[in-house]
């Protein structure tokens, strides 16, 4: 790959770009680049200036410097926040301990092809398609008070089970939901790097006497680095990121805090802190060490 | 010779062993998998049954009439041409611009050197994994401002090209990304003799490189018309009139509306998936390598 560059490289540099090429060139980079950075680096950059200010949203001149105010208050008197932050790492640990790992298993049984396997990879592929608010409404079904569950359970809507408005269980359901979709989508990635690994490798190790487990450990997984680079990516990312599902049970009424949905906090109206500014910042600097992983994994051919 | 044979019996027992073994995690993984389409199923039988019917009898009555009543009457009760109509207003220009922008700088990237090219790609694909709440107050206030400038208020806040822009400019991100670790594996050799021809750079884009992308744009449409189909974040903070909304986000505040009759919403909720599970059956392979396009380069 980076010898293919080398050699346009060479070959682009003996010439000199007509005054044509360099408009071409410089169009197609530029307008991209222009739309990428006002809409995406700027704002960023904005709203990690606007959480140090006060600000009513209205007009710029009465943005007011606020210093720490807007983490100090998120640090030390909003309790919703480290509800919050528990939700996510709660979050994380479940995708992380139970979700990732079958979503790993699950593609490895696929992989070897056992019996039903194809029926297998659509049944658990088809929630991953559907989107979050299609999800909530069919769960929603399953387990409202008058619905299949409560149903199945016997009880009848004065005594149902409520599974989202009880403190002690909503979390364990709502991970449930969450990882109906995220197991699916994990099994995904890793059938497609699966089928990188040479079988005779695995055929080897079998013959040797190594049981499925061993050969797994030893074989299988170490052979997929950079497949499983990302799975963990991808799982911490979307464990600090939660936020459709959540948004399509609660709206955005307290009943479930999670750091996505805490930024829609104190944005508008006279005297707004920055407060959502600054809650998306601790979002981010949350997720800079997986987005890092992330492109030194990706990038390493290039930057050799 | 004995050894061979040593060998070959522990083969065959290794072998006999596996079966009965896989038959045992076959037959796990397959419960678990009805266990899996089940919520799926019992959406779409609920929305095939008459509400009245399940008032009177409960949820686990056997049903006297099984129609598709609740189809008709969502679609006009619930408006969904109108939101169908919003949806594709917003997916289809989104898409186009995503795989036009990604694969220009991907073209560049990837086939003339200049010393930014690594910086710009990095750049793109890290803006594309930043997350949506830390870019969307400054974005917000943009909108409004711009309105109030060109005074016509609504020309992005509250309107589909709104949406389609900031989709455009998270999503070409993963595009250019994509695209660009795709055109590394197109020959050299091809690019050289367009340029030994003298043909300008726009021409090597788009009589030559082009073409060859055909299979890539193709994965990463499907993959991209149903990541912007499915979006429900953007839509909801850009847009405050409903009618304006697209079917994810509406679905929100019909699922409020019409919470009583779940029937009607169950065949709502159908019909709204009915799109990705057309992609899902259709168009699956491309949405597969789309996917792993991306995550395992290499």
């Amino acid at each position: 790959m980076s010898s293919t560059a080398k050699d346009i490289n060479k070959v682009s540099r003996r010439r000199a770009f007509s005054k044509a090429d360099r408009t071409t060139l410089s169009a197609f980079v530029g307008v991209p680049l222009f739309f990428h950075l006002l809409l995406v680096w700027i704002p960023a950059l904005l709203t990690i200036l606007l959480s140090f200010t006060y600000w009513s949203g209205i007009s710029i001149s009465r943005i007011k410097w606020a210093g720490l105010a807007n983490y100090k208050n998120i640090f030390f008197d909003t309790p919703a926040f480290w509800e919050a932050l528990k939700n996510n790492i709660i979050w994380l640990g479940w995708f992380g301990l139970i979700a990732t790992p079958i979503g790993i298993l699950l593609a490895y049984q696929i992989d070897r092809q056992i019996r039903g396997h194809k029926f297998y990879e659509t049944a658990y592929y088809l929630p991953v398609v559907l989107s979050l608010a299609v999800t909530g409404i069919i769960w929603n079904f399953l387990l409202r008070p008058d619905g299949f569950v409560n149903g199945l359970f016997g009880r009848d809507i004065d005594n149902a089970i409520s599974f989202f408005g009880n403190y002690d269980i909503n979390i364990y359901v709502i991970l449930t939901i969450a990882s109906w979709r995220h197991i699916g989508y994990i099994m995904l990635l890793y059938l497609a790097g699966l089928k990188s690994v040479d079988a005779s490798l695995r055929e080897a190790s079998a013959l040797d006497g190594a049981t499925e487990w061993q050969t797994f450990k030893r074989v299988v997984f170490p052979s997929m680095k950079p497949v499983n680079i990302i799975v963990i990516v991808i799982t911490i990312i979307e464990s600090l990121r939660a936020f459709d599902i959540v948004y399509i049970i609660y709206g955005s009424s307290a009943g479930f805090p999670i750091l996505g949905t805490l930024v829609f906090q104190n944005i508008a109206g006279e005297g707004a802190s920055m407060k959502g500014a600054a809650y998306a910042v601790i979002l981010f600097v949350l997720s800079i060490g997986p987005i890092i992983a992330y492109l030194r994994t990706t990038f390493k051919s290039d930057v050799q | 010779m004995s050894i061979d044979i040593e060998l070959q019996q522990a083969a065959v027992k290794y072998k006999n062993k596996q079966k009965v073994k896989d038959r045992f995690i076959s037959a796990f993984i397959g419960v678990f998998a009805i266990v899996w389409i089940f919520p799926i199923a019992w959406t779409i039988w609920t929305s095939l049954r008459p509400y009245k019917d399940v008032r009177a009898n409960g949820v686990f009555s056997i049903p006297k009439t099984l129609n598709l009543d609740n189809y008709t009457e969502a679609i006009s009760r619930m408006d969904l041409p109108l939101y169908f109509w919003n949806t594709a207003a917003i997916t289809i220009p989104a898409v186009f611009l995503t795989l036009f922008f990604g694969s220009l700088i991907a073209f560049v990237v990837s086939r003339y050197s200049f010393k930014w090219n690594v910086s710009l790609l990095l750049l793109f694909t890290a803006g594309n994994l930043l997350p949506a709440q830390l870019v969307f107050i400054p974005v917000f206030k943009m909108y409004i401002t711009l309105g109030k400038a060109i005074g016509i208020p609504r020309v992005l806040y509250d309107s589909h090209w709104g949406v389609v822009l900031i989709h455009v400019a998270f999503q070409m991100g993963f595009a250019t990304f994509v695209l660009s670790s795709y055109m590394k594996t197109v020959p050299k050799e091809i690019s050289e003799s367009a340029m030994v021809d003298g043909a300008s750079v726009f021409v090597h884009y788009t009589k030559v490189m082009l073409p060859l992308l055909r299979p890539a744009l193709a994965s990463l449409g499907v993959l991209m018309t149903t990541w912007i189909y499915n979006d429900f974040f953007w839509a909801l903070v850009l847009m405050s009139t409903d009618s304006k909304r697209p079917i994810t986000s509406a679905l929100g505040r019909l699922q409020g509306e019409f919470v009583t009759d779940y029937n009607l919403l169950a065949a709502g909720a159908t019909i709204a998936a009915l799109p990705t599970l057309v992609v899902f059956f259709v168009l699956r392979k491309q949405f597969v390598s789309g996917l792993t396009l991306g995550s395992t380069k290499g």
